[in-house]
């Protein structure tokens, strides 16, 4: 059966297959829904700004639109540090409702106070991704404490949240989905909290 | 207010700026929209309304901190945040000056953006709260034109609404300017009398004779100057509503007439032979003790039980202190509206004096005072000097050769007036003079302003 969402690296540096593996399997858990790994040499060069020193999230969704395979979504994962024109950076970009989605995975490895906790960085990349794939979901962000669907504007607050749904958002993701004429409850697991 | 409507306009020349931020912020749930322009953007204002504008500094043809002045006078109370690439002080000042909300430096933190935004739906959503509740609390604390949360008042109120739908007579007692006679026109307005005259005499005004004319109405030739057949205020009420006010002053004439007429129904005008059928409710007022002027013998007890069938007292404003703040607000109000000035408000200072107050004049007294505050602050808040409330008057040791006598006694009335807050039977009695006397020196020096209900007796 075909995947629901491919997950890509577009990184320069080479994948951490641990990472992938995780963002994978985590990700299919929370929203029900298949995920495969693709992997392919292009990367999105265009979208780095050298004044900035940073890439356009904005330019890699477009780039990933234009090589989505139809009735997929496209997760990317990327090591280079994101930005949308009018702000400093973004941990990840997302079409809202849409099929495209990255997340960055420079800003989400900085390292917080004594050492550094390898799972707690994976934990984090992972809720970053389901957000964002949330997002091409239609799911807007949430205000409930713990949900992965709120808005996380630093590490603190990433770490604050779970990498599920909360039960309002996992209602509207199943009437979102339903309206997207997907029926899975009976063909998917149900998404696990 | 929900995310939902709160509605965010993106005002930038940049597709890219227009795209990106409005897509971040709809991901927050907010309804968003773009302009590529100030025109658009004012159209769009002028069309439906915008919580925030999101407004960039530098635009081609229309500028920021034009599309901000524009917007201002077409949605006075939206949030214009301007966002700019150059982080001057000058232009941040600018902003401010303008009645920006506050600005921001592109490329700008997630975190600051967001915080603002909710700062903003935060505040928006006080400000309507209180609009909210200003409604609420009016609507809770009114009796049509009467204002209190006083719990004795809203039994008045309470007691006044069930009275206006029976014919009884009411007697309203309370102090000077404690709104006896607002009470009676709110009552005549609940009645099923409402679409039938109110009339409203003030018996202390006039001398026996004009009163009992003023009452009762004359035919022409009875007396020196009546050159014509005149209805007295009786007749005029028909269907509706007589105010007899300072009722307690009337002559024993006067009371015996009154007391016929309660009983017949039927007045006869003066110099006249026949009776005519009146169809009045009565509400009598007055400030005295009725009961004491009956032990007195100053009233008649058959002509006092005529009245008070509904006895409904007033409490002073000194006795409901509660009432000041929201009766400043009121008055502030209207008086605003009436003399076409802005003011906010009274200063801690200010509102300290007035709930100090003892006010013997009520408040009729209290909306004087806050008249003369509004016409006297220099700014949008009535300080506590503005307001006049110690030491009002002219000084006892003043000395100027060069007034005259007349003058002295107008400025000596006009002060005891102001001290007494317009209360003309205090002003009489520290005066020493009778009320009529005092009247006619009022109308002699035109103290008196406009409306026959300016004094307070």
């Amino acid at each position: 059966m075909a995947a629901d969402v491919h997950i890509w690296w577009i990184g320069a540096d080479a994948a951490d297959d641990g990472l992938m593996d995780a963002i994978r399997d985590r990700t299919a858990e929370a929203f029900g829904i298949q995920t495969r790994l693709y992997r392919h040499a292009d990367r999105p060069h265009h979208a780095f700004d050298p004044r900035r020193g940073q890439h356009s999230s904005t330019a890699i969704l477009k780039w990933l639109v234009g090589r989505e395979q139809p009735g997929h979504r496209t997760l990317a994962i990327t090591d280079a540090d994101l930005f949308i024109p009018v702000l400093t950076f973004v941990y990840g970009e997302a079409q809202l409702g849409g099929r495209a989605a990255v997340v960055s995975t420079a800003r989400l490895t900085i390292q917080q106070g004594d050492g550094q906790d390898p799972a707690q960085v994976t934990e984090r990349i992972v809720k970053e991704c389901v957000h964002e794939l949330g997002h091409t979901f239609g799911l807007l962000h949430c205000d409930t404490p713990g949900c992965v669907m709120t808005r996380s504007l630093n590490l603190i607050e990433v770490d604050a949240k779970a990498r599920t749904l909360c039960g309002p958002c996992e209602t509207r993701y199943r009437e979102l989905r339903e309206k997207d004429g997907h029926h899975e409850q009976g063909t998917h697991p149900h998404p696990r909290r | 207010m929900s995310k939902e409507r709160t509605r965010i306009l993106v005002v930038d020349d940049e597709e890219i700026v227009r795209e990106s931020l409005s897509g971040w912020l709809a991901k927050d749930g907010y309804t968003l929209a773009t302009a590529h322009d100030g025109p658009t953007a004012l159209t769009m204002l002028r069309e439906g309304r915008w919580s925030i504008l999101l407004v960039d500094l530098k635009m081609p043809g229309m500028d920021g901190l034009q599309v901000l002045e524009a917007s201002k006078q077409i949605q006075p109370d939206v949030a214009v945040v301007i966002m700019t690439a150059y982080a001057t002080v000058e232009t941040a000042v600018e902003a401010m000056k303008s009645g920006a909300y506050d600005y921001l430096v592109k490329p700008f933190d997630p975190e600051e953006l967001s915080l603002m935004m909710v700062k903003i739906v935060a505040q928006q959503a006080l400000v309507r709260e209180n609009v909210l509740l200003r409604k609420v609390l009016k609507r809770d604390f009114h009796f049509r034109d009467m204002l209190s949360k006083n719990p004795a008042m809203h039994r008045v109120f309470d007691l006044a609404k069930s009275a206006a739908k029976s014919q009884s007579t009411i007697l309203i007692l309370g102090e000077s300017g404690t709104g006896k006679e607002l009470l009676a026109r709110a009552i005549h307005a609940e009645s099923p009398r409402q679409a039938s005259p109110f009339v409203a005499v003030s018996c202390a005004a006039l001398t026996e004779t004009l009163l009992e004319s003023e009452l009762f109405g004359h035919e022409k030739g009875s007396f020196t100057g009546a050159v014509a057949r005149r209805k007295g205020r009786f007749e005029q009420a028909g269907g509706g509503t007589l105010f007899l006010d300072e009722i307690g002053d009337i002559s024993a004439k006067l009371q015996l007439d009154l007391l016929r007429v309660l009983e017949e129904r039927k007045v006869t005008r003066v110099g006249g032979t026949e009776p005519v059928d009146v169809d009045v409710r009565i509400i009598a007022a007055t400030n005295r003790d009725l009961t004491k002027a009956v032990a007195d013998g100053q009233f008649r007890e058959d002509l006092f039980y005529r009245l008070n069938v509904i006895p409904i007292l007033l409490p002073p404003l000194r006795e409901r202190r509660e009432d000041i703040p929201l009766l400043i607000e009121h008055f502030l109000e209207h008086l605003g509206v009436e003399t076409d000035r802005q003011i906010e408000g009274v200063s801690a200072d200010a509102l300290a004096a007035l709930m100090r107050h003892d006010w013997p004049g009520n408040v009729r007294e209290l909306r004087n005072v806050l008249e003369r505050g509004m016409v006297i602050a220099k700014d949008k808040l009535i300080q506590a000097e503005d307001l006049g409330l110690s030491g009002a008057g002219i000084r006892a040791d003043t000395f100027d050769p060069s007034l005259t006598l007349d003058e002295v006694e107008r400025r000596h009335i006009t002060a005891v007036l102001q001290h007494t807050g317009g209360n003309v039977t205090q002003a009489a009695r520290t005066l020493d003079i009778d009320r009529v006397t005092l009247y006619n020196k009022i109308r002699k020096y035109g103290l008196r302003r406009g409306d026959d209900d300016a004094f307070n007796t």
